[in-house]
Order: C-alpha cells, then sequence, then structure tokens
C-alpha cells in the first residue's frame, strides 16, 4: 500500500522557512543519499554560493557492531571549512534521530561550527534522541510499521509504505 | 589449506587468511569499501570510530616494517587500541607455544589478532583454535600467502588501469619463495585478467606453476612484451636455500626491471613492488622512482585496505540489513545486544 506526499510543496516551505538563516551567510551540508537531493534543490533554490557539502555517515552509524559495514560507502565531502561557520544540515526523513546524531558526530571530526540547524523534508515521530529540526517540510503521523521513502533524484518522490519493520 | 574456514555458516567472511577461495565479488567488495576510506587519511582528523573499544594485536613472528606500520595505523584510524608484539620481545623467545602465547592474548580480551609468521599455515592454525568473536588477519605466513598485500595491488591496479578483463599482466621475480605472488595470482586469477604472465629464471619458478592458470616465462623479453602492469618481487635471499641464481649481478642483467627492460611493456605501463625494495638487484633505481612506479600510493593503499578488512570482519552483517525492513528493526536489534555485553 502507497500514499505520495506532495513533494514540490513541502520542498517549497521549506525554501520559505530557510530564508531567516541566509543573514548568516550558511553553508549547507546534505546527508547521502535523499538528504543530498533534497539538499541540492534548497541549494539551487536559495541561491547558496558556496558548494553544497555531503555526508556519508556509514561511518558513523551506532549499529556497526550489529549490521556491519556497508560496502556502498559514498565519499564525504565538505568543499568549505566548517569552522566557525552558521551550517543547515539536510536530510530527507527525520525519524529516531540517530542519523542526525552520527551526522553531528562526523561535522565536528571536520571542525568547530558557529551553529548547526536541522532541515528535513518529512519530519515523522518515533525520536529516540534529543534532536528536533527547525525546518520542516511536512510533519506526516505514521505508524510504527510504515516506511516513509524518497525517491530520486530526477524528479523526488515520497512514498509511504507499510512493512514489517 | 582449508579456505572454508574464513567464512562462517551464513557465508560471510570472518578471517582473513588467504585470497584462495575468495569470490570475484567479495574481493571487489573489499576493495569498494577500501575506497571510501581513502577520503579519511585526507582529513585532518583521520579518526573514524567504527573499531571504538576493539583491541588489535599485532603479532609478528617476522620482522617487518610496512606491513605492521600500516596494520597499525590502519587500527588507529578505526579508532581501535592497538598492541604491536614482535618474536624477539616475546615469551615466545622463552619457549611458549604459539597457542599459549595466542591464549594468554586471548585472555586480555583481544577482538583482533594480525599474525606474521615464518611458518606457512600460522594463521589457518590460530584460527581453527581461537573462539568464535576472535578474528584473524595474516599479514604473512611462510612461503603460503599475503593476503592484504594481494588486496592491496588488486586496489593500485584498479585505481590506475580500471577494468581488469583488459589487462595483460605479468609478475616477476622471485615467485618460488614468494607468498605475495599466491595471493597476487589467485587474486589476478578471480578478478579474471586477460593475460597473467610469470616471470623467472627456471629456479625461482614453482614446478607445475602452469596449473594456477599462468603462462611461465624464462626471458624478460617474453614476459614483459607489451604488458599493462609489472608487478615485481624482492629476491628473497634470506629463504634461499642452496645456488637459485649464479650471481646477483647476473641476476640483475637478465631480470632486474631497467628503463630498457621496461620499454617492452605497454607505454602506460605501471610498475609495482611489494618492498622493501633491493635496488640494483631485482629493480634499476631509475625504475622504482620513474614516472611509471606506483610503489609508493602502494603504501598510502595498504593503509586504506586494511581498513577495510578490518571493518568488514569486524562489523555484523550488511546481508541481514536487507532482508529484514531497515532501520527500525536492526536498531532495535543493536539496543538489545549492546544491553547483553553489559
Amino acid at each position: 500500500m502507497t500514499a505520495v506526499i506532495d513533494v514540490a510543496a513541502a520542498l517549497a516551505r521549506m525554501v520559505e522557512q530557510l530564508q531567516p538563516a541566509l543573514k548568516n551567510n550558511p553553508l549547507m551540508i546534505g546527508i547521502h543519499t535523499g538528504g543530498v537531493w533534497v539538499a541540492e534543490h534548497l541549494h539551487q533554490k536559495l541561491g547558496l554560493k558556496e558548494a553544497l557539502g555531503t555526508l556519508d555517515i556509514s561511518f558513523y552509524r551506532d549499529d556497526f557492531t550489529r549490521v556491519g559495514m556497508n560496502p556502498q560507502v559514498r565519499t564525504s565531502h565538505l568543499p568549505v571549512n566548517v569552522e566557525d561557520r552558521h551550517l543547515i544540515l539536510v536530510d530527507d526523513v527525520l525519524h529516531t534521530g540517530r542519523t542526525i546524531r552520527a551526522a553531528l558526530n562526523e561535522i565536528f571530526d571536520y571542525g568547530r561550527p558557529a551553529s548547526v540547524m536541522l532541515a528535513c523534508l518529512v519530519e515523522r515521530g518515533g525520536r529516540e534522541l534529543p534532536i528536533e529540526p527547525q525546518v520542516v517540510g511536512e510533519h506526516a503521523k505514521l505508524a510504527k510499521n510504515q516506511h516513509v521513502k524518497l525517491l530520486g533524484p530526477g524528479k523526488l518522490e515520497l512514498r509511504i509504505q507499510e512493512g514489517n519493520g | 589449506m582449508n579456505q572454508g574456514l574464513q567464512f562462517d555458516d551464513t557465508g560471510r567472511l570472518r578471517h582473513l587468511l588467504t585470497i584462495e577461495g575468495l569470490s570475484r565479488q567479495t574481493i571487489l567488495e573489499i576493495l569498494d569499501t577500501a575506497e571510501s576510506f581513502i577520503s579519511v587519511g585526507q582529513r585532518e582528523i583521520k579518526k573514524i570510530p567504527l573499531l571504538r573499544g576493539k583491541t588489535v594485536v599485532n603479532l609478528f613472528f617476522e620482522f617487518s616494517t610496512r606491513t605492521r606500520t600500516t596494520f597499525e595505523i590502519a587500527a588507529k584510524r578505526l579508532s581501535a587500541d592497538v598492541i604491536n608484539l614482535s618474536v624477539g620481545t616475546s615469551s615466545t623467545a622463552k619457549g611458549e607455544t604459539l597457542l599459549d602465547t595466542i591464549r594468554n592474548l586471548e585472555a586480555m580480551h583481544t577482538d583482533l589478532f594480525v599474525v606474521r609468521h615464518g611458518e606457512s599455515g600460522a594463521a589457518h592454525m590460530i584460527a581453527r583454535h581461537v573462539p568464535p568473536h576472535v578474528r584473524i588477519i595474516n599479514a604473512g605466513d611462510g612461503r603460503h600467502a599475503h593476503p592484504t598485500q594481494g588486496l592491496l595491488d588488486m586496489f593500485t591496479i584498479r585505481r590506475h588501469k580500471g577494468d581488469f578483463g583488459k589487462l595483460k599482466v605479468a609478475i616477476v621475480g622471485d615467485i618460488l619463495h614468494s607468498r605475495v605472488a599466491r595471493s597476487q595470482i589467485h587474486a589476478l586469477k578471480a578478478l579474471g585478467v586477460d593475460e597473467l604472465r610469470v616471470v623467472a629464471p627456471k629456479t625461482l619458478l614453482p614446478t607445475a606453476v602452469e596449473k594456477l592458470g599462468v603462462i611461465p616465462c624464462s626471458r624478460m623479453e617474453d614476459g614483459l612484451d607489451g604488458v599493462d602492469v609489472v608487478m615485481m618481487l624482492r629476491l628473497q635471499r634470506e629463504r634461499m636455500q642452496g645456488a637459485h641464481i649464479p650471481s646477483e649481478h647476473e641476476y640483475f642483467n637478465l631480470f632486474g626491471l631497467t628503463p630498457v627492460k621496461l620499454a617492452l611493456a605497454a607505454k602506460d605501463a605501471i610498475v609495482l613492488h611489494p618492498g622493501p625494495m633491493n635496488r640494483g638487484l631485482e629493480i634499476d633505481s631509475a625504475v622504482a622512482d620513474g614516472p611509471q612506479s606506483v610503489i609508493l600510493p602502494q603504501v598510502t593503499y595498504g593503509i586504506a585496505v586494511r581498513m577495510a578488512v578490518m571493518a568488514l570482519i569486524m562489523g555484523g552483517s550488511p546481508g541481514r540489513r536487507e532482508e529484514t525492513h531497515p532501520v527500525a528493526a536492526s536498531r532495535a536489534r543493536a539496543v538489545v545486544t549492546t544491553r547483553k555485553r553489559k
């Protein structure tokens, strides 16, 4: 069973909410894979001058001893020094908060940013850590066995699927 | 030797003892993982937390600089605690048996042993006797295998020459005594190179070497003609008993890699050497330091490849993540596991 969320409208809401942050000349960082797609869109719409950073948090996951390495790790690439900069961290779906915890740890291995703001396309319940987004495209109320998946990178599309999780 | 020993019941790599028996897919998975670790070495903080809290013991019964150091750096970049033991300073010198040494180190809660030993099969023997949660990496056993060297050579070739299927490769030198050559041959055959030659005087070629699927050549002119990759080996004088070569001078004249001989290979051929080099014996300095040499990049790649092997054998199962649906379920299990350990 699938349902669809209007991605274009959600992205437009994110662009709107991000306007006040522009005064700090922020640096944008997307989390692989879906977060990078969302970040690419926002980066372009906001007209940010500096290159988009990308993070693959595989090396920082908290379940490595259980699930092991993902051999398809993409390279994290932060083209601009994060030291003392205001960052906008972008992900597609915010669920437990563990991905964001890992991303923050990785970012701090590169330097000490002035601030980090979290922007996500979809916020759903189920947080296991004290992490909350400042910018949200869509709040979704989902049952535990429902998963949101972003399809891309061409036309972005959100699917809600029922799984056995 | 038993290659099944390095896999668990579900076919996951648990120890790395030899390349023999590894599938093309497994080798490529290791190389892909290593590729992602290259970036860690280029960062300001060259450390990631994957093996935090794990203990790695580098157990070297034979002297080594490069291999031991790169294993140590690899483990440290993964945040493991590393202990280096060499035979000269260990209790083996006082008469302790190999297994007693291992059992004592196990009692100190070692998670991974990196073992180099002069006897072929030493790492296999240790792997048979350790409890299931302890992992073994073979860092060279006698004349048998040196799998991480073979893998880092494959990584180097892929980075500089691309697709294995199109490549002609020559392994040159002391094939007879070389565990590196054996690991290279198994890897190159699994990856399906177009042509694989071994070049050496007959006295330094194992009998029936062609059964491994290689073309033996006893002249450099035949061996190097048109190859894309030249893999030099160190002449292992310390393992030679009796007369394998007439004289070092003559060996260099016939088999030493000079610019003139390298010109027989393809114009853009690369030259590898596992180190340490005997300059003026198997390789001329003009080649070793020349534009076609990738000998120093090999060392750098060796760190990423060893990180990849450690991460893959120490981690859980990536396969299992595919079956059940993602994140929530596996994370719930992760919590349970952590609690049990406490």
